[in-house]
């Protein structure tokens, strides 16, 4: 697989919280030569096996990376015109000029819209329009737009992908693209390798929005062991050096409450003899992925995550290092192999 | 039956090679005192069909197709060629520019749009803080330019340099009857022009003027009408269409409890946009009324553009030597000088019947009465 080719056409199609399908197909397409079974969860995550060796019961590992990406939805036509709410986490002071595909009964190109002052409340002169007062327009005639928008449609940022120089690229949907990418290149790299546990890879739903797809994948596969894989604040004007790990620095291994610090040094050890550089993302709070939900699924999972630097997350431009998610990718396809029967034994609270 | 000059001359037909050459030249990066991409299609268009073609002191492309028979009219057509951009201003080392922004961009349009830097169309970003990292009240101030850099990744950090234009990296997209670009202001114009050129009438003397640095101050514009002497001009823009609902709280139930949008400047479909008033120029109102009566005699859509800001070349070309009457006309589009700006595919085709008309209707009668 060519990575820089793959996550291109991962990013270029959609799959918005709860909508996944499109990505879901892709990612379906791309694991399945390399596993033994594949499905899609009731709410939509995609859950892909790579059986192990060991006896029945097998212990399990799940990896997740979420798949769906945030965006916009139609909230309301206006004389042609779409008003929007927001999908995921969002500021609104990106979007005025953005380009977009609208989701409706055909897809239709479109650009977020920020109407000039004298068309807006008065209050609002010279200050940011907030996204209920921005539009989204399509350039169809009204009548048009009343015939194939419904209110509901999804809306997916649509600035193509651009390469910044050779193993950067930037776009939109990179979170958590990125990761799924690497979840790909771990698949491919566990080709022809034998395992002793069972290895889920799973692409979960609703991150974005309600941690839905992580919760009940994790409830139904009922792993032994839960890994999330997600992006983390690169370095980048606003965000301050304390908070920012650098493109192309490696990957980050979370730490904190959400994070079993059996699992931390597990990953911290082989992170190590792999000579991948790493650093360590405190946690004080959320670890703002997946972990969140899975830790306490069912009886509770030890939960571990690893994150990919990306700039500019939740805009249009965010910038990936490709050597970032071929780094994250050999990690977890090292860890995976390594499992073994008496790993379980090491993950405790034993002080 | 109505008398059809334009007849006698054919009318450019506008099909898929017009719209290929349009989407080229909106995909040209040419920001104002960097025209060199734009001109470089325009002299590959123009060359063949001149009878005189060159390039003056300050950029502009300035072409003269001559008619055939006596008297005629030098006519000017002028359409500009630079676009608003930005330019990098200081390198702060691994891919990070600061940069400026050159003509009127609002700053609010630039966090998170994708940008191309030089000639060689070096790609790069303008990312903004993690709205994870914004903090309360933050969220609804807007962010100023002195905190956006542009950001071309830490390996193509030698690739560009302070210095360098940079424009919004948009690619030109159809939507239905609507065409989405960046910089269709004025690209619409040079590629009316461009086409106007190529079917000119024989009945004057058509002086094409594909001006520079019109969005910092019309100063190709004034050189090139110094330089052409025409008896008038027709200057061919882009003007905005404020076409949009108007906010009215509290709400209602339908589109038409929305108060009024008084204001819309012009509106798009309702065909080609001619000039009364703008702030820099009060047209010559015989060239308004010949547009006004071409259009209705050829059955051609047009709006009268609302009275009031802005400004087109006609500004600097109708105070030039003695004085030469001038009028414009604008396709109308929404979104100017932004990275996506939205116009309809017939308001340009009309646009280009409608002033070819005009241009087949000349003759010095036009200028012989009094204004």
């Amino acid at each position: 697989m060519h990575l820089l080719t793959h996550l291109k056409t991962l990013i270029t199609t959609a799959g918005l919280s709860g909508d996944e399908n499109p990505i879901a197909e892709e990612l379906l397409k791309s694991w399945s030569p390399w596993v033994d079974e594949v499905h899609r969860s009731r709410i939509g995550s995609l859950h892909a096996l790579k059986r192990g060796s060991l006896p029945e019961p097998r212990p399990k590992v799940m990896v997740a990376a979420h798949m769906d990406s945030i965006g916009l939805m139609v909230t309301e036509v206006v004389d042609g015109f779409l008003r929007v709410t927001a999908i995921g986490g969002l500021d609104a002071r990106l979007l005025p000029g953005q380009l977009v595909t609208v989701h409706a009964r055909r897809e239709l190109a479109g650009v977020v819209v920020q109407p000039p002052d004298h068309l807006l409340p008065d209050e609002l002169a010279g200050k940011v329009v907030p996204l209920d007062h921005l539009f989204v327009d399509v350039g169809l005639l009204p009548s048009q737009v009343e015939r194939l928008v419904r209110v509901g449609d999804r809306i997916s940022f649509a600035q193509p992908p651009m390469e910044l120089g050779k193993d950067f690229l930037a776009g939109h949907s990179l979170d958590n693209r990125a990761s799924a990418a690497a979840l790909t290149l771990c698949l491919e790299e566990l080709q022809g390798r034998e395992l002793k546990w069972d290895f889920w890879a799973v692409a979960t739903a609703q991150e974005e929005e309600t941690l839905g797809g992580a919760a009940t994948s994790a409830y139904q596969l009922r792993p032994d062991l839960a890994v999330a894989v997600d992006v983390i604040f690169g370095d980048g004007p606003g965000t301050p050096d304390y908070l920012a790990h650098p493109l192309g620095s490696g990957v980050a291994l979370g730490w904190g409450a959400n994070v079993h610090p059996a699992l931390f040094s597990a990953f911290r050890e082989l992170a190590e003899r792999l000579e991948i550089p790493w650093k360590m993302e405190p946690l004080p709070r959320h670890s703002g992925t997946d972990a969140f939900a899975m830790q306490v699924a069912a009886e509770g999972i030890p939960t571990m995550v690893v994150y990919i630097p990306l700039r500019y997350m939740h805009s249009a431009v965010e910038l990936v290092c490709l050597k970032d998610i071929a780094r994250a990718a050999r990690l977890l396809a090292e860890f995976v192999t390594q499992l073994d029967e008496h790993f379980l034994s090491r993950i405790t609270w034993d002080e | 039956m109505n008398q059809q000059p334009s007849l006698e001359y054919p009318p450019p037909k506008i099909g898929q090679r017009q719209l290929r050459l349009l989407a080229r030249l909106c995909q040209a990066c040419a920001v104002s005192g960097d025209e060199g991409e734009v001109r470089a299609i325009v002299l590959e268009q123009i060359r063949p069909l001149a009878d005189k073609v060159w390039v003056d002191a300050i950029g502009n492309v300035l072409a003269i197709r001559e008619g055939r028979g006596q008297p005629r009219l030098r006519v000017m057509l002028a359409a500009h060629m630079d676009e608003v951009g930005f330019m990098l201003t200081s390198d702060e080392g691994k891919g990070f520019y600061r940069f400026e922004v050159v003509g009127g961009v609002d700053v609010s349009h630039l966090p998170g749009k994708a940008v191309y830097i030089g000639r060689d169309h070096i790609p790069g970003v303008i990312g903004t803080k993690p709205v994870h990292l914004v903090k309360g009240d933050e969220l609804r101030q807007r962010i100023p330019l002195e905190s956006l850099r542009i950001d071309v990744g830490p390996s193509n950090d030698k690739r560009v340099k302070i210095g360098d234009r940079a424009t919004f990296a948009t690619p030109f997209t159809r939507l239905g009857p609507s065409l989405r670009a960046k910089a269709l202001d004025d690209r619409l114009g040079v590629a009316a022009l461009i086409e106007l050129f190529r079917h000119a009438p024989a009945n004057i003397d058509l002086l094409a003027a594909f001006t520079v640095q019109e969005e910092v101050g019309l100063r190709g514009a004034k050189v090139a009408a110094y330089a052409l002497e025409p008896h008038l001009a027709i200057v061919l823009d882009s003007t905005p269409a404020n076409d949009l609902p108007s906010w009215d709280a509290p709400r209602c139930f339908s589109p038409s409890d929305f108060r009024e949008n008084a204001r819309y400047n012009t509106r798009l479909g309702a065909g080609p946009a001619i000039y009364v008033a703008d702030y820099a120029t009060l047209s010559d109102p015989r060239l308004v009324r010949l547009f006004i009566e071409t259009a209705e005699s050829h059955r051609l859509p047009y709006q009268i553009r609302q009275p009031g800001g802005g400004g087109t070349d006609a500004g600097a070309i109708h105070k030039q030597r003695e004085g030469i009457p001038s009028v414009s006309v604008s396709t109308p589009t929404r979104y100017l000088h932004t990275a996506a700006s939205l116009a309809r595919l017939e308001d340009w085709s009309n646009l280009i019947a409608l002033v070819h008309a005009v241009l087949c209707a000349l003759s010095p009668q036009v200028l012989s009465v009094e204004r």
